[in-house]
């Protein structure tokens, strides 16, 4: 019986009579036609309505708004509550996962937690704004906050919450990567715990942890939904402005100045992420 | 003359210590890992350890390096105990299994490593490395990262580290078992080539026991946290002193006898007796395929030690044959040779060499881990 | 390590201080270390969800206790009445689920088997979401939903968008299943028995990864339940939107805090079932 062989080209054999031979690479058609018309297409659509000017045409007109201070302020806004969070995330994350790590493997309290982050990560926005809402806002629970509705510390608070869990989601596969043979041969060539981390445990950790840093930095730059919960009357982030240029554009023909908002944001980023891929990189390397 | 790897700083030979390990006992919950062990390694000896998985040889040399905490007994090395001295404080160097080195340093930052923590200053660090690399040969690798060596180069380096330190005491856990066959048995001689320059006292683990016969000065048989005996290569494998020991090290028949006065009959064959006071009985002895002859047999009778031959396994310089004895079958060990000259299906007449052969009375199964 | 009492000594060996050991010791330190971390984060995450739970049995008197608001999760009018837009909401998780596992999973596996230049490119373009988040997706989405609109289509037609937005959550989970298992060599084994391709990915491949499987379509479900900025921004509502459109007419409304908190332990539940199901396979 004949079995069919693939050719070096990975083209499908002819059957004869039935099929005609086709690239394989055909067989991801399905999704790039989706990915395409529905990231990449709407990616294009917004950078085209970036450079767009009044009467349509191709112009930098429209990019000019992101010198004037009003909108610096929202990208100085947006980054200064991204920056804070996501350090202070990070290092409170690191943290956590650290404890959860150093347990058992198999055990009940990694379970839990890992499930845990898993949800909380997403558990943004709406709900997540009402929970603090009720826990330390104006009517709260547990205490009522004068600095609830001050950017960026009210805010700020409400964004730990799932920076935390996204650091550990993150983070804790670099600390599992820490061979227990690296703390003992420190111990053995005469180290203390201390000296493990300054010369071994912290740099083999450090790219990995910048790394993720960067993550949740890009995570704070595009959350949207907890801050339009938490204040959607004044805009301290850019993502607060696209929606207020959004939903004042609606039937305008020139939908620039979200655009534009947006464009800056993608390249902001962009930049950080590509930050994260490269410390990956390095972090991959050590601790695989 | 001391070696210039021996010398210490201020140029004076270091003499070899003596280890002691007494009455050891480490326990995991239920689990006896370890139960009163005792072991004494001679100043500048190399003994290794063997033993199937379990059997707590890496308990043993862990408790030593000071990872683990014993649950009772004491470890004294050259005279001073070291029982409650944290792993950091006992001045031993150790070569793990696998991982062994940071992936973050190059090569001579690992070497360098535990000069390093003694604040040595970094002209003399350097110059240390080097000598360590070069001992085991790999200077040209010094700027290399970990991963950018072979699994058997960096075994090199972690052993150049754990002796850049001149540690009192070397502690190699199963340092090969990781590596291919080949290479294993090149860096098996280079360690123990590198161990006798040095004259290091050692403690050597491994389940291989090739490796531990090859190079041990003293090999200690392991089984269920105890050891079964403790003597030379040569001893330990022409004169087990158990039938665990026996079946172990090297390949056995198991082959039914009787003992009486002060021999054992083994189909039809008398040999003598390892133990002579083996009471008289029925027994099972182990008799070494190498001890096996095999001669063509053309005669056409059946006896005790006539047989067919089932299968060969070609081992390079020797063959080892299977043959059918009609009520059980027998290991044999010959050159290649020899063993082409006797294919399949070919009737055989087995000649057993007369050396003392051990035996275990009354034997159900010894069962092997 | 277990904590053992110490056995009695024998009169021939010197006593060791039993559990005072070093490793003992630190391993001590750091259980503390472990306890007091997990006590101090855990009160802080608990925290907004108790308050959560409080406000989501709040009576109509301040002060008061009352499974009313659990009630109006089905009931509350609206218009549009909650409970269609959770309807909607658990729709679109099972269809997003359902048009991801159908379009990563086969293409995965091809890639796998027969067009592994690609890897890379394709693994670029499931991340990219990441990088282009939903505040500039929706964007450029706009345009492309005035098109769809035009057909008067309902909110599910969200899918669309929220399957791009899982791309990145689905794909590291598929991949992580993917990478357990000889991919090559089972389709190969499969086919020289007579397989079709069709048989080879879902009757060979597709059950060996059972576990990412689930493990992605829990991701996007999650995610689903927790959308907002697209669907809001759309104009379409669902369960994120309407609760904060309850919150704009009615601040504090009680049915906010046990919907919210309802969709969290439904999330939260099956998270744990799946790591416990995992395990189960794993060990078999």
């Amino acid at each position: 019986m004949a079995v069919a062989t693939t050719t070096e080209t990975g083209a499908r054999p002819v059957r004869a009579g039935r099929r005609l031979s086709l690239p394989a690479w055909v067989g991801t058609v399905p999704f790039l036609g989706y990915v395409g018309v529905f990231l990449l297409l709407p990616t294009g659509i917004v950078l085209f309505h970036a450079f767009q000017n009044q009467s349509g045409g191709f112009s930098l007109s429209g990019l000019k708004v992101l010198g004037d201070s009003t909108v610096r302020g929202f990208f100085v806004g947006s980054a200064e509550l991204a920056a804070v969070t996501s350090v202070i995330g990070a290092v409170l994350g690191a943290i956590l996962a650290y404890a959860v790590a150093s347990g058992n493997p198999d055990g009940v309290v990694r379970r839990l937690y890992l499930a845990a982050s898993g949800v909380l990560a997403q558990f943004g926005g709406v709900t997540l704004a009402f929970a603090f809402l009720a826990t330390v806002g104006p009517t709260g629970l547990l205490l009522h906050a004068s600095w609830f509705y001050d950017f960026p510390q009210g805010i700020g608070l409400i964004y730990v919450y799932f920076q935390i869990p996204l650091m550990v989601l993150v983070f804790m596969p670099a600390i599992d990567g820490l061979k227990v043979q690296w703390r003992e041969a420190c111990e053995n060539l005469g180290g203390s715990a201390w000296q493990y981390w300054l010369h071994v445990g912290g740099p083999l950790l450090a790219p990995a942890f910048l790394g993720a840093t960067l993550l949740l930095f890009a995570n704070g730059l595009s959350a949207f939904a907890t801050i339009w919960a938490w204040e959607n009357q004044i805009a301290y982030t850019v993502p607060q402005q696209i929606s207020i240029a959004l939903s004042s554009e609606v039937g305008l023909a020139n939908a620039n100045e979200s655009a534009v908002l947006a464009l800056g944001m993608v390249i902001m980023v962009v930049i950080v992420m590509t930050g994260y891929v490269l410390l990956q990189r390095r972090a991959a390397r050590w601790l695989r | 003359m001391t070696s210039p790897l021996t010398r210490t700083q201020d140029g004076e030979g270091r003499t070899a210590v003596a280890v002691q390990l007494a009455g050891l006992r480490r326990v995991y919950g239920p689990v006896v890992a370890l139960d009163g062990l005792d072991l004494t390694i001679g100043p500048g000896e190399l003994i290794a350890l063997l033993g199937p998985s379990g059997c707590g040889k890496t308990t043993t040399l862990r408790l030593l390096a000071g990872l683990e905490d014993a649950d009772a007994g004491q470890i004294t090395v050259a005279g001073q105990d070291m029982t409650h001295l944290p792993a950091s404080k006992r001045d031993m160097g150790m070569v793990f299994q696998a991982y062994s080195l940071f992936p973050h340093l190059t090569v001579r930052q690992n070497v360098a490593f535990g000069l390093r923590l003694r604040r040595v200053h970094a002209a003399k660090r350097d110059q240390r490395a080097i000598e360590m690399l070069e001992l085991v040969g790999l200077s040209t690798q010094a700027d290399r990262y970990p991963h950018q060596i072979s699994g058997g180069q960096q075994q090199r380096v972690a052993l150049a580290r754990a002796l850049a330190i001149e540690p009192q005491v070397l502690l190699l856990d199963e340092p090969l078992s990781a590596l291919d066959a080949k290479v294993r048995a090149q860096l098996r001689d280079q360690i123990r080539r590198i161990q006798l320059e040095v004259g290091i006292t050692t403690l050597f683990v491994t389940h291989d026991q090739e490796e531990a016969l090859a190079i041990a000065d003293r090999v200690g048989v392991m089984r269920e946290g105890r050891i079964e005996q403790l003597a030379s290569p040569t001893e330990v494998y022409s004169r087990p002193a158990t039938a665990f020991v026996a079946e172990f090290v090297g390949l056995t028949n198991r082959l039914a006898g009787t003992v009486s006065g002060g021999t054992v009959t083994v189909r039809g064959r008398d040999l003598p007796l390892v133990d002579r006071s083996t009471p008289a009985g029925p027994v099972t002895a182990l008799v070494r395929p190498e001890a096996v002859t095999l001669a063509s047999d053309s005669s056409g009778e059946s006896g005790p030690l006539v047989g067919t031959v089932i299968a060969s396994t070609f081992l390079g310089a020797t063959s080892r044959v299977t043959v059918d004895l009609g009520d059980t079958t027998i290991l044999a060990q010959l050159s290649t040779s020899d063993a082409t000259a006797l294919p399949a299906g070919s009737r055989v007449a087995l000649m057993i060499r007369p050396d003392p052969v051990l035996v275990a009375v009354d034997a159900p199964a010894v069962s092997e881990e | 390590m277990a904590a053992v009492t110490s056995l009695g000594e024998s009169s021939l060996t010197a006593p060791a201080k039993g559990r005072r050991g070093m490793q003992a010791g630190r391993r001590r330190r750091l259980n503390l270390f472990r306890y007091l971390v997990f006590t101090a984060f855990g009160l802080f995450f608990i925290l907004p969800l108790l308050a959560t739970a409080r406000f989501s049995l709040e009576g109509s008197q301040l002060g008061t206790w009352s499974v009313a608001a659990w009630k109006q999760i089905v009931s509350y009018p609206g218009p549009p009445p909650l409970l269609s837009s959770v309807e909607i909401t658990l729709e679109l998780a099972v269809i997003t689920s359902g048009v991801v596992l159908v379009l990563l999973v086969p293409t995965m596996i091809w890639i796998q088997l027969r067009v592994q230049w690609i890897g890379r490119v394709f693994e670029f373009l499931c991340l990219l979401p990441l990088t282009i988040p939903a505040i500039v997706l929706v964007v450029g989405l706009a345009p492309i939903y005035n098109f769809i609109r035009h057909y008067q289509l309902s909110a599910l037609q969200l899918f669309w968008a929220y399957v791009i937005l899982a791309l990145p959550y689905a794909y590291r989970a598929l991949s992580a299943g993917l990478g357990a298992m000889d991919v090559t060599t089972l389709s190969e084994a499969a086919r020289s028995l007579g397989a079709n391709w069709f048989t080879v990915i879902v009757r060979v491949i597709a059950p060996n990864m059972r576990q990412a499987i689930l493990n992605a379509m829990l991701l996007t479900s999650a995610l689903v339940l927790g959308e907002f900025t697209i669907a809001y921004l759309l104009l379409y509502n669902n369960l994120q939107v309407n609760l904060y459109f309850i919150s704009r007419a009615t601040p504090n409304a009680a049915v906010i805090f046990s919907t919210s908190l309802g969709a969290l332990i439904f999330a939260f539940v099956l998270l744990l079932i799946l790591s416990y199901v995992g395990r189960r396979r794993a060990r078999g």
